[in-house]
Protein backbone atom coordinates (compact mmCIF):
# COMPACT_ATOMS: atom_id res chain seq x y z
CA UNK A 1 0.00 0.00 0.00
CA UNK A 2 2.84 2.35 0.92
CA UNK A 3 4.28 1.78 -2.52
CA UNK A 4 1.74 4.13 -3.96
CA UNK A 5 2.94 7.73 -3.87
CA UNK A 6 -0.61 8.96 -3.42
CA UNK A 7 -1.24 6.85 -0.33
CA UNK A 8 2.06 8.03 1.13
CA UNK A 9 1.04 11.61 0.47
CA UNK A 10 -2.31 11.05 2.16
CA UNK A 11 -0.71 9.48 5.22
CA UNK A 12 1.86 12.23 5.52
CA UNK A 13 -0.66 15.01 5.08
CA UNK A 14 -3.18 13.58 7.55
CA UNK A 15 -0.45 13.00 10.13
CA UNK A 16 0.66 16.59 9.81
CA UNK A 17 -2.89 17.98 9.94
CA UNK A 18 -3.63 16.10 13.16
CA UNK A 19 -0.57 17.77 14.70
CA UNK A 20 -1.21 21.27 13.44
CA UNK A 21 -4.81 21.29 14.76
CA UNK A 22 -4.18 21.94 18.47
CA UNK A 23 -0.99 23.88 17.76
CA UNK A 24 -2.83 26.09 15.30
CA UNK A 25 -5.58 26.79 17.84
CA UNK A 26 -2.99 28.10 20.27
CA UNK A 27 -1.45 30.21 17.50
CA UNK A 28 -4.85 31.73 16.74
CA UNK A 29 -5.85 32.30 20.39
CA UNK A 30 -2.52 33.86 21.21
CA UNK A 31 -2.67 36.06 18.11
CA UNK A 32 0.62 34.65 16.90
CA UNK A 33 -0.26 34.03 13.27
CA UNK A 34 2.39 36.39 11.99
CA UNK A 35 4.84 34.98 14.48
CA UNK A 36 4.28 31.52 13.00
CA UNK A 37 4.75 32.95 9.55
CA UNK A 38 8.06 34.49 10.56
CA UNK A 39 9.33 31.22 11.97
CA UNK A 40 8.25 29.44 8.80
CA UNK A 41 9.96 31.95 6.52
CA UNK A 42 13.17 31.56 8.47
CA UNK A 43 13.12 27.91 7.44
CA UNK A 44 14.64 28.84 4.08
CA UNK A 45 17.64 30.25 5.91
CA UNK A 46 17.77 26.89 7.64
CA UNK A 47 17.78 25.14 4.28
CA UNK A 48 20.61 27.33 3.01
CA UNK A 49 22.70 26.80 6.13
CA UNK A 50 22.13 23.09 5.98
CA UNK A 51 23.47 23.01 2.42
CA UNK A 52 26.37 25.29 3.23
CA UNK A 53 27.59 23.43 6.29
CA UNK A 54 26.39 20.05 5.08
CA UNK A 55 24.36 19.36 8.18
CA UNK A 56 21.02 17.61 8.57
CA UNK A 57 18.24 19.61 6.96
CA UNK A 58 15.65 19.01 9.68
CA UNK A 59 18.08 19.95 12.42
CA UNK A 60 19.18 23.08 10.63
CA UNK A 61 15.64 24.31 9.97
CA UNK A 62 14.62 23.58 13.57
CA UNK A 63 17.68 25.39 14.90
CA UNK A 64 17.13 28.51 12.81
CA UNK A 65 13.43 28.66 13.71
CA UNK A 66 14.26 28.42 17.41
CA UNK A 67 16.99 31.05 17.08
CA UNK A 68 14.63 33.44 15.30
CA UNK A 69 11.91 33.01 17.91
CA UNK A 70 14.37 33.58 20.76
CA UNK A 71 15.78 36.63 18.99
CA UNK A 72 12.28 37.95 18.61
CA UNK A 73 11.51 37.47 22.30
CA UNK A 74 14.71 39.26 23.18
CA UNK A 75 14.00 42.18 20.85
CA UNK A 76 10.43 42.49 22.09
CA UNK A 77 11.66 42.75 25.63
CA UNK A 78 13.83 45.71 24.68
CA UNK A 79 10.68 47.43 23.50
CA UNK A 80 12.32 49.43 20.75
CA UNK A 81 10.06 48.56 17.82
CA UNK A 82 6.53 47.31 17.81
CA UNK A 83 6.07 43.57 17.62
CA UNK A 84 4.66 43.52 14.12
CA UNK A 85 7.48 45.63 12.70
CA UNK A 86 10.02 43.29 14.29
CA UNK A 87 8.19 40.31 12.86
CA UNK A 88 8.12 41.89 9.42
CA UNK A 89 11.84 42.60 9.54
CA UNK A 90 12.79 39.13 10.71
CA UNK A 91 10.34 37.31 8.49
CA UNK A 92 11.42 38.82 5.22
CA UNK A 93 15.09 39.25 5.96
CA UNK A 94 15.53 35.58 6.92
CA UNK A 95 13.71 34.57 3.75
CA UNK A 96 15.83 36.94 1.66
CA UNK A 97 19.10 35.89 3.25
CA UNK A 98 18.15 32.29 2.63
CA UNK A 99 17.48 32.98 -1.05
CA UNK A 100 20.71 34.95 -1.45
CA UNK A 101 22.79 32.25 0.24
CA UNK A 102 21.29 29.57 -1.98
CA UNK A 103 22.12 31.64 -5.05
CA UNK A 104 25.71 32.01 -3.86
CA UNK A 105 26.22 28.30 -3.67
CA UNK A 106 26.58 27.77 -7.35
CA UNK A 107 27.74 24.20 -6.80
CA UNK A 108 24.37 23.03 -5.52
CA UNK A 109 21.21 22.82 -7.55
CA UNK A 110 18.12 22.75 -5.47
CA UNK A 111 14.48 22.84 -6.32
CA UNK A 112 13.48 26.09 -4.64
CA UNK A 113 9.86 25.63 -5.58
CA UNK A 114 9.73 22.36 -3.64
CA UNK A 115 10.92 24.13 -0.51
CA UNK A 116 8.63 27.11 -0.93
CA UNK A 117 5.47 25.23 -1.82
CA UNK A 118 6.14 21.68 -0.68
CA UNK A 119 6.40 18.41 -2.51
CA UNK A 120 4.04 16.07 -0.72
CA UNK A 121 3.96 13.60 -3.56
CA UNK A 122 7.66 12.91 -3.03
CA UNK A 123 7.46 11.88 0.64
CA UNK A 124 9.23 8.69 1.54
CA UNK A 125 8.28 6.04 4.10
CA UNK A 126 10.93 7.54 6.39
CA UNK A 127 9.26 10.92 6.07
CA UNK A 128 5.92 9.40 7.07
CA UNK A 129 7.51 7.76 10.09
CA UNK A 130 9.07 11.08 11.03
CA UNK A 131 5.78 12.93 10.66
CA UNK A 132 3.80 10.50 12.77
CA UNK A 133 6.43 10.04 15.49
CA UNK A 134 7.22 13.73 15.59
CA UNK A 135 3.54 14.55 15.52
CA UNK A 136 2.79 12.17 18.38
CA UNK A 137 5.57 13.78 20.36
CA UNK A 138 4.23 17.28 19.69
CA UNK A 139 0.65 16.35 20.56
CA UNK A 140 1.82 14.55 23.70
CA UNK A 141 3.73 17.63 24.86
CA UNK A 142 0.71 19.84 24.13
CA UNK A 143 -1.51 17.58 26.22
CA UNK A 144 0.93 17.81 29.13
CA UNK A 145 1.28 21.58 28.81
CA UNK A 146 -2.34 22.24 27.90
CA UNK A 147 -3.49 23.81 31.15
CA UNK A 148 -0.65 26.33 31.50
CA UNK A 149 -0.84 27.12 27.79
CA UNK A 150 -4.57 27.80 27.81
CA UNK A 151 -4.41 29.66 31.13
CA UNK A 152 -1.57 31.91 29.99
CA UNK A 153 -3.45 32.58 26.76
CA UNK A 154 -6.20 34.06 28.92
CA UNK A 155 -3.76 35.90 31.17
CA UNK A 156 -0.05 35.44 31.59
CA UNK A 157 -0.09 37.18 34.97
CA UNK A 158 -2.91 35.06 36.26
CA UNK A 159 -1.20 31.84 35.24
CA UNK A 160 2.03 33.06 36.81
CA UNK A 161 0.37 34.14 40.07
CA UNK A 162 -1.39 30.84 40.44
CA UNK A 163 1.77 28.85 39.96
CA UNK A 164 1.51 27.46 36.42
CA UNK A 165 4.87 28.69 35.13
CA UNK A 166 3.61 30.15 31.84
CA UNK A 167 7.11 31.24 30.80
CA UNK A 168 8.27 27.66 30.60
CA UNK A 169 5.11 26.64 28.77
CA UNK A 170 5.66 29.38 26.20
CA UNK A 171 9.25 28.30 25.61
CA UNK A 172 8.13 24.73 24.99
CA UNK A 173 5.37 25.99 22.75
CA UNK A 174 7.90 27.76 20.55
CA UNK A 175 10.15 24.71 20.41
CA UNK A 176 7.18 22.59 19.35
CA UNK A 177 6.25 25.12 16.72
CA UNK A 178 9.81 25.09 15.34
CA UNK A 179 9.68 21.30 15.25
CA UNK A 180 6.36 21.25 13.39
CA UNK A 181 7.67 23.78 10.88
CA UNK A 182 10.73 21.63 10.25
CA UNK A 183 8.53 18.59 9.73
CA UNK A 184 5.88 20.35 7.67
CA UNK A 185 8.24 22.06 5.25
CA UNK A 186 8.30 19.11 2.87
CA UNK A 187 4.52 18.72 2.88
CA UNK A 188 3.13 22.16 2.21
CA UNK A 189 6.27 24.26 1.89
CA UNK A 190 7.63 27.23 3.76
CA UNK A 191 5.14 29.73 2.44
CA UNK A 192 2.05 27.70 3.22
CA UNK A 193 2.80 26.13 6.63
CA UNK A 194 0.99 28.85 8.55
CA UNK A 195 -2.12 28.27 6.46
CA UNK A 196 -2.34 24.73 7.77
CA UNK A 197 -2.00 26.08 11.31
CA UNK A 198 -4.51 28.89 11.09
CA UNK A 199 -7.23 28.02 8.59
CA UNK A 200 -8.48 24.75 10.15
CA UNK A 201 -8.42 26.37 13.61
CA UNK A 202 -10.41 29.35 12.40
CA UNK A 203 -12.87 26.99 10.70
CA UNK A 204 -13.31 24.99 13.90
CA UNK A 205 -14.08 28.04 16.01
CA UNK A 206 -17.68 28.33 15.04
CA UNK A 207 -18.54 24.76 15.95
CA UNK A 208 -16.69 24.60 19.26
CA UNK A 209 -17.95 25.23 22.75
CA UNK A 210 -14.63 24.62 24.50
CA UNK A 211 -10.93 25.05 23.69
CA UNK A 212 -10.45 21.30 23.79
CA UNK A 213 -13.24 20.63 21.31
CA UNK A 214 -11.85 23.29 19.01
CA UNK A 215 -8.40 21.67 19.09
CA UNK A 216 -9.77 18.27 18.15
CA UNK A 217 -12.08 19.68 15.50
CA UNK A 218 -9.23 21.68 13.96
CA UNK A 219 -7.26 18.45 13.58
CA UNK A 220 -10.16 16.71 11.88
CA UNK A 221 -10.90 19.64 9.58
CA UNK A 222 -7.21 19.85 8.68
CA UNK A 223 -7.20 16.17 7.78
CA UNK A 224 -10.32 16.66 5.70
CA UNK A 225 -8.62 19.53 3.86
CA UNK A 226 -5.60 17.31 3.14
CA UNK A 227 -7.77 14.55 1.72
CA UNK A 228 -9.89 16.97 -0.30
CA UNK A 229 -6.89 18.90 -1.55
CA UNK A 230 -4.94 15.83 -2.61
CA UNK A 231 -7.85 14.29 -4.47
CA UNK A 232 -8.53 17.64 -6.08
CA UNK A 233 -4.91 17.98 -7.15
CA UNK A 234 -5.02 14.46 -8.59
CA UNK A 235 -8.17 15.21 -10.56
CA UNK A 236 -7.24 18.67 -11.80
CA UNK A 237 -3.50 18.12 -11.98
CA UNK A 238 -2.75 21.09 -9.74
CA UNK A 239 0.19 21.49 -7.31
CA UNK A 240 -0.58 19.50 -4.19
CA UNK A 241 0.50 21.88 -1.39
CA UNK A 242 -1.50 24.85 -2.65
CA UNK A 243 -4.42 22.55 -3.40
CA UNK A 244 -4.54 21.49 0.25
CA UNK A 245 -4.61 25.10 1.35
CA UNK A 246 -7.36 25.88 -1.16
CA UNK A 247 -9.39 22.96 0.20
CA UNK A 248 -8.89 24.28 3.75
CA UNK A 249 -10.05 27.69 2.61
CA UNK A 250 -13.14 26.14 0.97
CA UNK A 251 -14.01 24.50 4.31
CA UNK A 252 -13.53 27.81 6.09
CA UNK A 253 -15.81 29.64 3.68
CA UNK A 254 -18.38 26.88 3.99
CA UNK A 255 -18.26 27.29 7.78
CA UNK A 256 -19.25 30.91 7.34
CA UNK A 257 -22.47 30.02 5.52
CA UNK A 258 -25.23 30.90 7.96
CA UNK A 259 -27.48 27.86 7.51
CA UNK A 260 -24.73 25.27 7.68
CA UNK A 261 -23.09 26.97 10.60
CA UNK A 262 -26.33 27.13 12.52
CA UNK A 263 -27.14 23.48 11.98
CA UNK A 264 -23.69 22.28 12.92
CA UNK A 265 -23.50 24.59 15.88
CA UNK A 266 -26.65 23.08 17.26
CA UNK A 267 -25.40 19.54 16.92
CA UNK A 268 -22.09 20.58 18.40
CA UNK A 269 -23.77 22.05 21.45
CA UNK A 270 -26.52 19.63 22.41
CA UNK A 271 -26.90 21.14 25.87
CA UNK A 272 -27.49 24.54 24.31
CA UNK A 273 -26.80 27.90 25.80
CA UNK A 274 -29.14 29.45 28.22
CA UNK A 275 -28.58 32.92 27.11
CA UNK B 1 1.47 49.28 60.35
CA UNK B 2 -1.86 48.72 61.87
CA UNK B 3 -3.21 45.23 61.97
CA UNK B 4 -4.88 42.95 64.45
CA UNK B 5 -2.08 41.79 66.73
CA UNK B 6 -3.45 38.24 66.79
CA UNK B 7 -2.78 37.88 63.09
CA UNK B 8 0.66 39.41 63.10
CA UNK B 9 2.55 36.16 63.40
CA UNK B 10 0.90 34.51 60.39
CA UNK B 11 2.28 36.66 57.64
CA UNK B 12 1.26 35.47 54.17
CA UNK B 13 3.31 37.90 52.20
CA UNK B 14 5.59 40.73 53.12
CA UNK B 15 7.34 43.36 51.08
CA UNK B 16 10.35 45.07 52.57
CA UNK B 17 11.54 48.25 50.91
CA UNK B 18 10.49 46.73 47.61
CA UNK B 19 10.87 48.69 44.40
CA UNK B 20 10.67 48.03 40.73
CA UNK B 21 12.35 49.96 37.95
CA UNK B 22 11.56 50.01 34.26
CA UNK B 23 13.60 51.95 31.74
CA UNK B 24 15.32 54.03 34.35
CA UNK B 25 12.13 55.01 36.09
CA UNK B 26 10.96 53.69 39.42
CA UNK B 27 7.39 52.50 39.14
CA UNK B 28 7.21 52.05 42.87
CA UNK B 29 9.90 52.23 45.44
CA UNK B 30 10.37 51.65 49.13
CA UNK B 31 7.16 49.74 49.66
CA UNK B 32 6.80 48.04 53.02
CA UNK B 33 3.74 45.91 53.30
CA UNK B 34 2.71 42.92 55.33
CA UNK B 35 -0.41 40.94 54.86
CA UNK B 36 -1.53 38.38 57.36
CA UNK B 37 -4.15 35.70 57.47
CA UNK B 38 -7.62 37.16 57.93
CA UNK B 39 -6.50 40.66 57.06
CA UNK B 40 -7.81 42.94 54.34
CA UNK B 41 -5.42 45.53 52.94
CA UNK B 42 -6.61 47.98 50.31
CA UNK B 43 -4.21 49.85 48.04
CA UNK B 44 -5.45 53.16 46.79
CA UNK B 45 -3.83 55.83 44.68
CA UNK B 46 -4.17 57.79 41.47
CA UNK B 47 -3.51 56.35 38.01
CA UNK B 48 0.07 55.23 37.60
CA UNK B 49 0.67 55.19 41.33
CA UNK B 50 1.97 51.63 41.14
CA UNK B 51 -0.98 49.84 42.72
CA UNK B 52 -1.08 46.97 40.24
CA UNK B 53 2.70 46.83 40.18
CA UNK B 54 2.76 46.49 43.96
CA UNK B 55 0.18 43.71 43.80
CA UNK B 56 2.21 41.92 41.12
CA UNK B 57 5.28 42.19 43.33
CA UNK B 58 3.33 40.63 46.17
CA UNK B 59 2.19 37.64 44.12
CA UNK B 60 5.48 37.05 42.36
CA UNK B 61 4.51 38.04 38.82
CA UNK B 62 7.16 40.74 39.03
CA UNK B 63 10.45 40.44 40.86
CA UNK B 64 11.69 43.40 42.85
CA UNK B 65 14.73 45.31 41.57
CA UNK B 66 15.33 46.54 45.07
CA UNK B 67 14.31 45.28 48.48
CA UNK B 68 12.70 41.92 49.03
CA UNK B 69 9.42 40.09 48.86
CA UNK B 70 8.67 37.04 50.94
CA UNK B 71 5.75 34.70 50.59
CA UNK B 72 4.68 31.92 52.93
CA UNK B 73 5.60 28.43 51.71
CA UNK B 74 2.99 26.78 49.53
CA UNK B 75 0.89 29.89 49.44
CA UNK B 76 -2.21 29.36 47.28
CA UNK B 77 -3.11 32.56 45.49
CA UNK B 78 -6.38 33.53 43.86
CA UNK B 79 -5.89 36.44 41.50
CA UNK B 80 -8.33 38.71 39.73
CA UNK B 81 -6.25 40.79 37.31
CA UNK B 82 -7.23 44.28 36.34
CA UNK B 83 -7.39 43.64 32.63
CA UNK B 84 -7.99 40.55 30.61
CA UNK B 85 -8.40 40.33 26.89
CA UNK B 86 -9.63 37.00 25.63
CA UNK B 87 -9.45 36.63 21.90
CA UNK B 88 -12.82 36.04 20.33
CA UNK B 89 -11.47 32.93 18.62
CA UNK B 90 -11.16 31.14 21.94
CA UNK B 91 -14.35 29.36 22.92
CA UNK B 92 -14.45 29.72 26.68
CA UNK B 93 -17.50 29.20 28.82
CA UNK B 94 -17.76 30.47 32.36
CA UNK B 95 -17.54 26.87 33.50
CA UNK B 96 -14.31 26.30 31.58
CA UNK B 97 -12.93 29.59 32.90
CA UNK B 98 -13.50 28.31 36.42
CA UNK B 99 -11.19 25.36 35.72
CA UNK B 100 -8.58 27.57 34.11
CA UNK B 101 -5.66 27.07 36.47
CA UNK B 102 -6.73 23.87 38.19
CA UNK B 103 -9.52 21.38 38.42
CA UNK B 104 -12.27 22.27 40.89
CA UNK B 105 -14.70 20.10 42.78
CA UNK B 106 -18.20 20.44 41.35
CA UNK B 107 -19.61 21.65 44.67
CA UNK B 108 -16.98 24.39 44.99
CA UNK B 109 -17.61 25.52 41.45
CA UNK B 110 -21.38 25.71 41.88
CA UNK B 111 -21.11 27.37 45.29
CA UNK B 112 -18.76 30.06 43.98
CA UNK B 113 -21.00 30.90 41.03
CA UNK B 114 -23.97 31.00 43.39
CA UNK B 115 -22.11 33.28 45.78
CA UNK B 116 -21.31 35.89 43.14
CA UNK B 117 -24.82 35.67 41.76
CA UNK B 118 -24.27 34.19 38.30
CA UNK B 119 -25.22 30.49 38.53
CA UNK B 120 -27.38 30.97 35.43
CA UNK B 121 -24.37 32.03 33.34
CA UNK B 122 -22.46 28.81 33.84
CA UNK B 123 -22.63 27.74 30.18
CA UNK B 124 -22.37 31.24 28.74
CA UNK B 125 -19.34 32.21 26.69
CA UNK B 126 -17.22 34.75 28.51
CA UNK B 127 -17.01 36.97 25.42
CA UNK B 128 -20.75 37.49 25.68
CA UNK B 129 -20.74 38.59 29.31
CA UNK B 130 -21.12 42.19 30.31
CA UNK B 131 -18.24 43.84 32.15
CA UNK B 132 -19.92 43.35 35.50
CA UNK B 133 -20.82 39.73 34.83
CA UNK B 134 -17.29 39.00 33.71
CA UNK B 135 -15.88 40.50 36.92
CA UNK B 136 -18.21 38.29 38.92
CA UNK B 137 -17.04 35.25 36.97
CA UNK B 138 -13.41 36.15 37.63
CA UNK B 139 -14.11 36.62 41.32
CA UNK B 140 -15.95 33.29 41.45
CA UNK B 141 -12.98 31.60 39.82
CA UNK B 142 -10.56 33.07 42.33
CA UNK B 143 -12.60 32.19 45.42
CA UNK B 144 -13.51 28.69 44.24
CA UNK B 145 -9.84 27.79 44.46
CA UNK B 146 -9.98 28.40 48.21
CA UNK B 147 -6.81 30.48 48.22
CA UNK B 148 -4.79 31.56 51.24
CA UNK B 149 -4.36 34.92 49.63
CA UNK B 150 -6.88 36.66 47.41
CA UNK B 151 -5.49 39.44 45.27
CA UNK B 152 -8.20 41.54 43.68
CA UNK B 153 -7.21 44.27 41.26
CA UNK B 154 -10.27 46.51 41.06
CA UNK B 155 -12.62 43.58 41.45
CA UNK B 156 -15.86 45.52 41.09
CA UNK B 157 -15.05 47.53 37.96
CA UNK B 158 -18.11 47.66 35.75
CA UNK B 159 -20.35 46.19 38.43
CA UNK B 160 -23.49 48.17 39.19
CA UNK B 161 -23.79 49.88 42.53
CA UNK B 162 -26.03 47.36 44.24
CA UNK B 163 -23.83 44.55 42.94
CA UNK B 164 -20.73 46.36 44.14
CA UNK B 165 -22.03 46.46 47.67
CA UNK B 166 -23.05 42.83 47.52
CA UNK B 167 -19.66 41.76 46.16
CA UNK B 168 -17.80 43.73 48.81
CA UNK B 169 -20.05 42.06 51.33
CA UNK B 170 -19.18 38.69 49.83
CA UNK B 171 -15.46 39.43 49.94
CA UNK B 172 -15.71 40.32 53.60
CA UNK B 173 -17.71 37.17 54.22
CA UNK B 174 -15.07 35.03 52.55
CA UNK B 175 -12.42 36.58 54.74
CA UNK B 176 -14.48 35.89 57.85
CA UNK B 177 -15.31 32.34 56.87
CA UNK B 178 -12.01 31.12 55.43
CA UNK B 179 -9.59 33.40 57.18
CA UNK B 180 -7.70 34.12 53.96
CA UNK B 181 -5.80 37.33 53.54
CA UNK B 182 -7.06 39.80 50.96
CA UNK B 183 -5.07 42.37 49.04
CA UNK B 184 -7.38 44.67 47.18
CA UNK B 185 -6.82 47.52 44.78
CA UNK B 186 -9.22 50.35 44.39
CA UNK B 187 -8.76 53.49 42.41
CA UNK B 188 -12.27 54.40 43.27
CA UNK B 189 -11.72 56.39 46.40
CA UNK B 190 -15.39 56.68 47.10
CA UNK B 191 -15.60 53.06 47.81
CA UNK B 192 -12.97 51.48 49.95
CA UNK B 193 -14.49 48.35 51.26
CA UNK B 194 -15.88 48.38 54.75
CA UNK B 195 -13.96 45.79 56.68
CA UNK B 196 -10.63 46.92 55.29
CA UNK B 197 -8.14 46.72 58.12
CA UNK B 198 -5.48 48.82 56.52
CA UNK B 199 -5.55 51.31 53.69
CA UNK B 200 -2.26 51.99 51.96
CA UNK B 201 -2.06 55.14 49.89
CA UNK B 202 0.37 54.80 47.02
CA UNK B 203 1.84 57.35 44.70
CA UNK B 204 5.09 55.79 43.56
CA UNK B 205 5.81 55.26 47.22
CA UNK B 206 3.72 54.73 50.31
CA UNK B 207 2.23 58.13 51.14
CA UNK B 208 0.30 57.12 54.17
CA UNK B 209 -1.32 54.13 55.71
CA UNK B 210 -3.57 53.17 58.52
CA UNK B 211 -7.15 52.38 59.25
CA UNK B 212 -9.55 53.80 56.68
CA UNK B 213 -10.63 56.36 59.26
CA UNK B 214 -7.11 57.52 60.01
CA UNK B 215 -6.07 57.68 56.35
CA UNK B 216 -8.98 59.79 55.25
CA UNK B 217 -8.03 62.32 57.90
CA UNK B 218 -4.34 62.45 57.12
CA UNK B 219 -2.75 65.41 55.38
CA UNK B 220 -0.93 63.20 52.91
CA UNK B 221 -4.17 61.68 51.79
CA UNK B 222 -5.73 65.07 51.31
CA UNK B 223 -2.75 66.31 49.37
CA UNK B 224 -2.99 63.32 47.07
CA UNK B 225 -6.70 63.18 46.55
CA UNK B 226 -7.92 66.64 47.36
CA UNK B 227 -9.70 68.10 50.30
CA UNK B 228 -12.63 66.24 51.77
CA UNK B 229 -14.78 69.18 50.84
CA UNK B 230 -14.48 68.11 47.23
CA UNK B 231 -16.72 65.22 48.02
CA UNK B 232 -14.09 62.58 48.53
CA UNK B 233 -14.82 60.30 51.36
CA UNK B 234 -13.72 56.85 52.25
CA UNK B 235 -17.00 55.92 53.75
CA UNK B 236 -20.26 56.99 52.40
CA UNK B 237 -21.94 53.90 53.62
CA UNK B 238 -24.18 53.84 56.55
CA UNK B 239 -24.55 50.34 57.78
CA UNK B 240 -27.85 50.39 59.46
CA UNK B 241 -28.22 46.69 60.01
CA UNK B 242 -26.21 43.54 60.44
CA UNK B 243 -27.02 40.04 59.29
CA UNK B 244 -26.70 37.70 62.21
CA UNK B 245 -25.26 34.22 61.73
CA UNK B 246 -28.69 32.64 62.14
CA UNK B 247 -30.09 34.68 59.29
CA UNK B 248 -31.95 37.20 61.37
CA UNK B 249 -31.24 40.88 61.09
CA UNK B 250 -30.02 43.19 63.80
CA UNK B 251 -30.98 46.76 63.11
CA UNK B 252 -29.22 49.84 64.22
CA UNK B 253 -32.12 50.76 66.43
CA UNK B 254 -31.50 47.57 68.36
CA UNK B 255 -34.40 45.53 67.08
CA UNK B 256 -34.07 42.09 65.55
CA UNK B 257 -36.21 40.88 62.68
CA UNK B 258 -36.35 37.78 60.51
CA UNK B 259 -35.84 39.62 57.26
CA UNK B 260 -34.98 43.04 56.17
CA UNK B 261 -37.11 45.10 53.86
CA UNK B 262 -36.52 48.67 52.87
CA UNK B 263 -39.90 49.68 54.15
CA UNK B 264 -39.98 47.95 57.51
CA UNK B 265 -39.10 51.11 59.34
CA UNK B 266 -35.78 49.83 60.64
CA UNK B 267 -33.71 51.19 57.82
CA UNK B 268 -32.09 54.48 57.31
CA UNK B 269 -30.98 54.38 53.80
CA UNK B 270 -28.12 52.36 52.50
CA UNK B 271 -27.80 48.95 51.11
CA UNK B 272 -25.96 46.78 53.53
CA UNK B 273 -22.78 44.87 53.67
CA UNK B 274 -23.19 41.44 55.13
CA UNK B 275 -21.53 40.77 58.42
CA UNK B 276 -18.45 42.84 57.93
CA UNK B 277 -19.03 45.56 60.41
CA UNK B 278 -15.98 45.51 62.46
CA UNK B 279 -15.95 48.85 64.00
CA UNK B 280 -15.38 51.29 61.20
CA UNK B 281 -17.47 54.11 62.30
CA UNK B 282 -18.23 57.03 60.16
CA UNK B 283 -16.41 60.23 60.33
CA UNK B 284 -17.96 63.31 61.51
CA UNK B 285 -18.44 65.28 58.38
CA UNK B 286 -18.37 62.24 56.17
CA UNK B 287 -21.55 60.80 57.34
CA UNK B 288 -23.61 62.41 54.69
CA UNK B 289 -21.00 62.83 52.07
CA UNK B 290 -23.29 62.04 49.21
CA UNK B 291 -21.96 64.56 46.79
CA UNK B 292 -20.62 61.57 45.00
CA UNK B 293 -21.95 61.65 41.45
CA UNK B 294 -22.33 57.88 41.53
CA UNK B 295 -25.05 58.26 44.04
CA UNK B 296 -27.21 59.91 41.49
CA UNK B 297 -27.47 56.64 39.67
CA UNK B 298 -27.92 54.55 42.72
CA UNK B 299 -31.49 55.53 43.21
CA UNK B 300 -33.61 55.44 46.26
CA UNK B 301 -31.27 53.16 48.14
CA UNK B 302 -29.45 56.30 49.11
CA UNK B 303 -32.21 58.47 50.23
CA UNK B 304 -31.78 59.03 53.88
CA UNK B 305 -34.78 58.37 56.03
Amino acid sequence: MLDDFFVRALLAGIGLALTTGPLGCLVVWRRMAYFGDTMAHSALLGVALSLFFEINLLLSVFGVAVAVSLLLLFLQRRQGLSADSLLGILSHSTLAIGLVLVAFMSWVRIDLIAFLFGDILAVTTTDILLIWLGGAFVVGCLVLLWRPLVASTVSHDLAEAEGLNPGRARLFFMLLMALVIAIAMKIVGILLITALLIIPAATARRFSASPERMAVLASLLGALAVVGGLFGSLQADTPSGPSIVVAALALFIASLLPSLGKGLAQTAKPDGERR
Amino acid sequence: MLMPSSARQQSLVSLANAGIRRQGRWLVRGVDLTLSRGEIVTLIGPNGAGKSTTAKLAIGVLRPDEGSVQRADGLAIGYVPQKLSIDWTMPLSVERLMHLTGRLAETDLAAALEAVGIPHLRKAEVQHLSGGEFQRALLARAIARKPDLLVLDEPVQGVDFAGETALYGLIGEIRNRTGCGILMISHDLHMVMAGTDTVVCLNGHVCCRGTPAAVSQSDDYRKLFGAPGAGLALYTHRHDHTHLPDGRVLHRDGSVTDHCHPDDGHHHGHPHAHGIHDGHDHHPGHDHAHHDPRDAGAGEAHRHA
